[in-house]
């Protein structure tokens, strides 16, 4: 199970950078989301994987899954879902104000704007 | 416990979220409302800050769970010394917004400026390393709203550069996170303290990783030289009372570095041995290689103002990279000169930007500004802080720099090259702008060709005259001023302080 879901974060990861890299801001954006979900994932199983045991320490069972991550993650899928949502309509309005959705800016853009 | 803590990150949140709610469409109510929480703010911020002058440390457990449980705001020399700066530079920023009107070119400035005060309160104040990650993006997304406030395509596509270079960096902090808590079970930043420091030393890889990928983290909010690309387009391109308020920015990622290198991985602790004085000052020197270059090559006034700050940085994070108690002390007194001085430059380009009318801000000779004698003075006095001549803050600050390089071990004179070069460097890169934008002003067109400007307005001046004089007492208090760094830094790397100020309450609620 390790190696499945360290593969899962690694593949993800990969594909989001790939993606990340890319000229355009559509494929930019996914490529985040992937990112995003990798470090969710990573997030989950640093507390060590266990499966089906309850997030609570009880004193006559010794066996429990360490509740912290499962609260960081919580955070931190809100905080992505925030995010992404935020470029995603800064991403639509520089594409509609300026009918370009590369994600590079010209030299000669930016030094002859007038704002 | 004194509630007071809290009141520098509650008071802003609320306040945006009532100027949201009930008065989004009269902006006399807004700006009022946004000035006098501003104030309220830096009256609050002065007395937590002579609170913690006494050495106490105070520590506020969020609904009163105990420490290494719940999370803590930490109110240190440090952290309070930083909120008492933000504040005061975020009141000259609202009265700057006032005066130049920028808050009609947009809706929700003052929601959004309240809101980014929230997460820079915050992130100063927080004891807890998953808390300062939600904070840092409490006032990212509220920079986004404001780094594209009054829109404009380059604008825009500037802020959506700046959005993924800083969700690339969110994704890698929460990484590092992971990883450390994978390796010491806890983020409460004294009780990490403690763990690192009893980790065994033959298993540090994961640690090492961990606190590797963190301090990059820091490097990117803080623009040190191969991750500073994003800096130069969004400040450039943001509107001038926001670029201004963003000079605190860069500061907290400067702050977060001091915070993990003395608390959580001090300079002798065996674990992270090597991991970053070998790279970190040498970045540091490059960042303010570069930043200065930068102003010297600029053709635009926005883009030499970003890269001043780059400088800044780099000299900032020269001092810290030194790992001395000598040199955080520099450090700390840079920190204050560099936010109010690369501030101001941005508020006086602003003024020539507005002044020019549609022209711009390229560095050439167009028909003089409004008022150009005064804002010519004001550059005149900015550009003095920022590269470091006598007689202004910026001098004993880089003085203080060489005297922390020559004192710490190894080889000074890399540092002093560095310094010595760039501040020359950058002389020559702000008289040649100033003298073309003010002086050839003059010769090229008598007659005032930006008739549909407005001439810069009292309060603007007046925003930008106060942060001038905080500088010049800056320099005339430097005595006691480096009097309280010097104990802001013993009470840093004397970790046992922090530590038993954040645990020992805990066990003894228990």
């Amino acid at each position: 199970m390790e190696a499945m879901v360290a593969s899962a974060v690694g593949v993800l990861t990969a594909a989001g950078l790939y993606l990340v890299l890319r000229l355009r801001t559509f494929p930019v954006i996914i490529g985040l989301s992937l990112l995003t979900y990798a470090v969710n994932v990573f997030l989950f199983g640093s507390g060590g994987l266990v499966v089906n045991e309850p997030p609570i320490w009880h004193e006559h069972d010794n066996s429990y899954t360490d509740p912290l991550p499962q609260a960081l993650v919580l955070t931190a899928i809100v905080i992505s879902f925030g995010m992404t949502a935020v470029s995603v309509v800064i991403a639509l309005a520089a594409y509609l104000s300026g009918d370009d959705d590369s994600i590079n800016m010209t030299p000669g853009e930016a030094e002859d704007d007038a704002p | 416990m004194s509630h007071w803590i809290i009141v520098p990150v509650v008071l802003p949140a609320l306040l945006a979220a009532f100027i949201v709610l009930l008065c989004r469409f009269n902006l006399t109510v807004q700006r009022a409302l946004s000035t006098a929480g501003t104030a309220v703010m830096v009256v609050i911020a002065t007395g937590l800050m002579l609170r913690a002058g006494t050495g106490a440390i105070d520590v506020y457990e969020l609904g009163d769970w105990p420490a290494p449980f719940g999370i803590v705001l930490v109110a240190d020399r440090l952290a309070t010394m930083m909120v008492l700066l933000t504040s005061v530079l975020a009141l000259a920023v609202v009265l700057y917004v006032i005066g130049t009107g920028w808050d009609k070119r947009g809706r929700h400035f003052h929601a959004l400026f309240q809101f980014q005060l929230m997460g820079v309160c915050g992130a100063f104040l927080t004891g807890d390393a998953f808390n300062l990650f939600v904070f840092f993006e409490v006032l990212l997304i509220a920079s986004y709203g404001l780094m594209i406030h009054s829109g404009g395509p380059v604008r825009l596509r500037a802020g959506m550069q700046y959005v993924v270079y800083n969700l690339l960096g969110s994704t890698l902090f929460l990484f590092a996170l992971g990883t450390i808590y994978a390796v010491t079970g806890t983020l409460n930043m004294a009780d990490l303290a403690d763990r690192v420091a009893q980790l065994p030393t033959d298993d540090t890889a994961l640690l090492r990783v961990g606190a590797t990928l963190l301090i990059l983290v820091f490097a990117v909010k803080a623009a040190v030289l191969p991750l500073h690309f994003w800096l130069p387009a969004s400040y450039s391109n943001a509107p001038a009372p926001v670029a201004a308020l963003f000079a605190i920015m860069t500061k907290v990622g400067a702050y977060a570095m001091l915070r993990f290198l003395t608390l959580v991985f001090p300079p002798d602790l065996e674990a992270t041995q090597g991991l970053f004085d070998f790279w970190l000052q040498p970045a540091a020197m490059l960042t303010l290689i570069a930043g200065m270059v930068g102003v010297l090559g600029a053709r635009r006034l926005d883009r030499l103002a970003a890269f001043a700050v780059i400088g800044s940085m780099g000299t900032l994070l020269t001092s810290i990279s030194l790992l001395t108690p000598q040199g955080t002390q520099a450090a700390l007194f840079y920190i204050l000169h560099s936010t109010f001085a690369s501030a101001t430059l941005f508020l006086i380009v602003g003024l020539v930007q507005a002044g020019r009318g549609g022209a711009g801000g390229r560095i050439e000779a167009l028909a003089p500004i409004a008022r150009n004698g005064l804002v010519a003075g004001l550059f005149f006095i900015s550009a003095i802080a920022l590269s470091g001549v006598p007689p202004l803050s910026g001098f004993v600050g880089k003085l203080m720099v060489l005297d922390a390089a020559r004192a710490a071990s190894g080889p000074y004179w890399p540092v002093w090259t560095a310094i010595l070069v760039t501040s020359l460097i950058a002389i020559v890169g702000f008289a040649r702008a100033g003298s073309t934008v003010f002086w050839k002003a003059n010769e090229s067109a008598a007659a005032a060709a930006h008739p549909e400007a407005p001439p810069a307005t009292g309060l603007s001046i007046v925003a930008i005259g106060g942060i001038m004089v905080l500088l010049v007492a800056l320099t005339v208090l430097a005595g006691p001023v480096m009097a309280f760094m010097g104990e802001t830094t013993d009470q840093l790397y004397n970790t046992t302080g922090y530590i038993s100020a954040v645990l020992g309450d805990g066990e003894a609620a228990q």
